[in-house]
């Protein structure tokens, strides 16, 4: 019984020793989220316009119905979405969107500072996802 | 020999005299208190690997203070149904004793000043023992008041709890000292201490503390006091997962903090007695009231690191412990005392 008390209390004495503790003081520190970490997403850029081909694939695929698409044809006869908008307040960051991709118009940084003050703000249109 | 100093020879030093006493332990004791819970969030958070309150100052190093601020701006609310008087009492009746027991730890050699002697205690009574344990079992008072006004059955039972407990423990505490001053011959804390100086009569390189000649007493005083001063493992009156809180669940604001300064004041109190009956009280390598502040400061380490180690006891274990264990070894210890000084006259 006494070994087991002392052995107990010596565990927690060589916490207390400096080096010990994982604490990461975030606001200040912050790790580095690995290269699949899904967060924000972001639509790649192809030279002039954004790569997405407004295929309709990623609604489709998106378990929370939370892509909006609306194409439209260019001036060289080229599809692309005239309306591209995620509401992140409905998205699961399940990824199904980039897998589903045809294109790779589409893919996850590792952003995850996603607060916000409205509502509104949550709406993440063509332009805020291009950049 | 210059004379002791007392108010039949000079009225207005002794008064100054003592004054200064009086205000240098509470100052001192409050201080403890207050960044005690600094050191207690602090070392329990490393000894779980986290870091412990690092944000108000270096460290945080002011987080007592904001604690204080915090604690005595909240709004403070009294149950409509709590019985209003010992609701009110209660606090101050559990405060109170812890900060007068340490009035009769001596803390320091005799001092001359003015050609008269005065002793570093604030008052050296020749029931100095007696006193501890009747404060100690005052204390009690305050806990089962404090969980019965409440008018809440969480607060009962931890009151309730809290009396079996003292009840249970008191006992196996105070016999072990008992062994202490059949070798010391007095009940004075100051006699005390004084025993406890020169070399072991046996080991001429170890100081004579009762330590080394009581070490069952020891173990059994400082387990006795941890579980009179509700300290983990021997929580249960506020059992946090089981009782909310227990006696202190209606309490809020400074009545809470009362609470809360009272926990740690018992804690340094206890140290201090503990320190005085087994390791020679002041005496130690350097002047007198560091080598106790050393001793309860290591105390203290000590309570807080059983609390970071060791999970509560069971009820039904804590009464086994207390009336199976801990009183016939008190009462053994008190025989084998008993015989040994006997066969040394």
């Amino acid at each position: 019984m006494f070994k087991e008390f002392i052995k107990g209390l010596s565990i927690t004495f060589k916490h207390l020793l400096p080096g010990n503790s994982t604490t990461v003081q975030y606001p200040k520190q912050k790790l580095q989220p690995s290269d699949r970490f899904r967060g924000l997403h972001r639509l790649v850029p192809a030279h002039d316009r954004e790569k997405c081909v407004a295929c309709y694939l990623c609604p489709t695929v998106c378990p929370a119905k939370c892509i909006t698409v609306e194409s439209a044809e260019n001036e060289k006869g080229e599809k692309y979405p005239k309306v591209y908008q995620i509401d992140l307040l409905r998205c699961i960051f399940c990824g199904y969107c980039v897998e589903a991709c045809p294109v790779e118009a589409i893919e996850m940084t590792g952003e995850y500072e996603l607060a916000n003050y409205k509502r509104e703000n949550f709406t993440f249109t063509k332009e805020r996802l291009l950049k | 020999m210059p004379e002791v100093l007392s108010l039949s020879n000079n009225v207005p030093l002794f008064l100054a005299s003592m004054l200064v006493k009086i205000l240098a332990v509470f100052v001192v004791v409050i201080l403890i208190v207050a960044y005690a819970t600094w050191v207690e969030r602090k070392v329990i958070g490393h000894m779980q690997t986290r870091l412990g309150p690092m944000q108000t100052g270096w460290h945080g190093l002011l987080q007592p203070i904001a604690d204080g601020l915090k604690l005595f701006f909240k709004e403070d609310i009294i149950p409509t149904e709590a019985t209003k008087v010992p609701f009110v009492l209660a606090p101050m009746m559990i405060l109170v004793p812890a900060f007068i027991t340490i009035a009769v730890v001596p803390f320091g050699p005799d001092v001359t000043l003015f050609g008269y002697t005065i002793p570093l205690q604030i008052s050296d009574l020749n029931v100095g023992i007696l006193y501890i344990l009747a404060m100690a079992g005052l204390g009690v008072y305050g806990i089962v008041l404090a969980g019965w006004s409440s008018n809440n059955k969480y607060s009962l039972l931890g009151g309730i709890r809290s009396s079996a407990q003292m009840v249970s423990y008191e006992l196996a505490a105070g016999l072990s000292i008992i062994a202490i001053f059949m070798l010391s011959q007095t009940l004075s804390l100051r006699g005390i201490v004084e025993a406890q100086t020169g070399p072991h009569p046996l080991f001429s390189f170890l100081p004579n503390w009762y330590i080394l000649s009581q070490p069952l007493a020891f173990g059994l005083f400082v387990i006795g006091s941890l579980a009179e001063i509700n300290r983990t493992p021997f929580d249960l009156p506020e059992a946090e997962t089981e009782l909310v809180s227990g006696f202190c669940t209606e309490y809020s604001s400074m009545k809470y903090a009362l609470f809360f300064m009272a926990e740690y004041a018992n804690m340094v109190v206890i140290s201090a007695i503990a320190a005085t009956l087994f390791l020679g009280g002041w005496a130690g390598p350097f002047f007198g009231p560091i080598n106790l502040l050393i001793k309860v400061f290591a105390f203290m380490f000590f309570f807080i690191w059983i609390r970071a180690t060791w999970p509560r006891v069971r009820y039904d274990q804590l009464m086994y412990l207390g009336w199976k264990v801990f009183l016939p070894l008190a009462l053994a210890n008190i025989v084998v005392t008993g015989i040994v000084v006997l066969g040394m006259q």
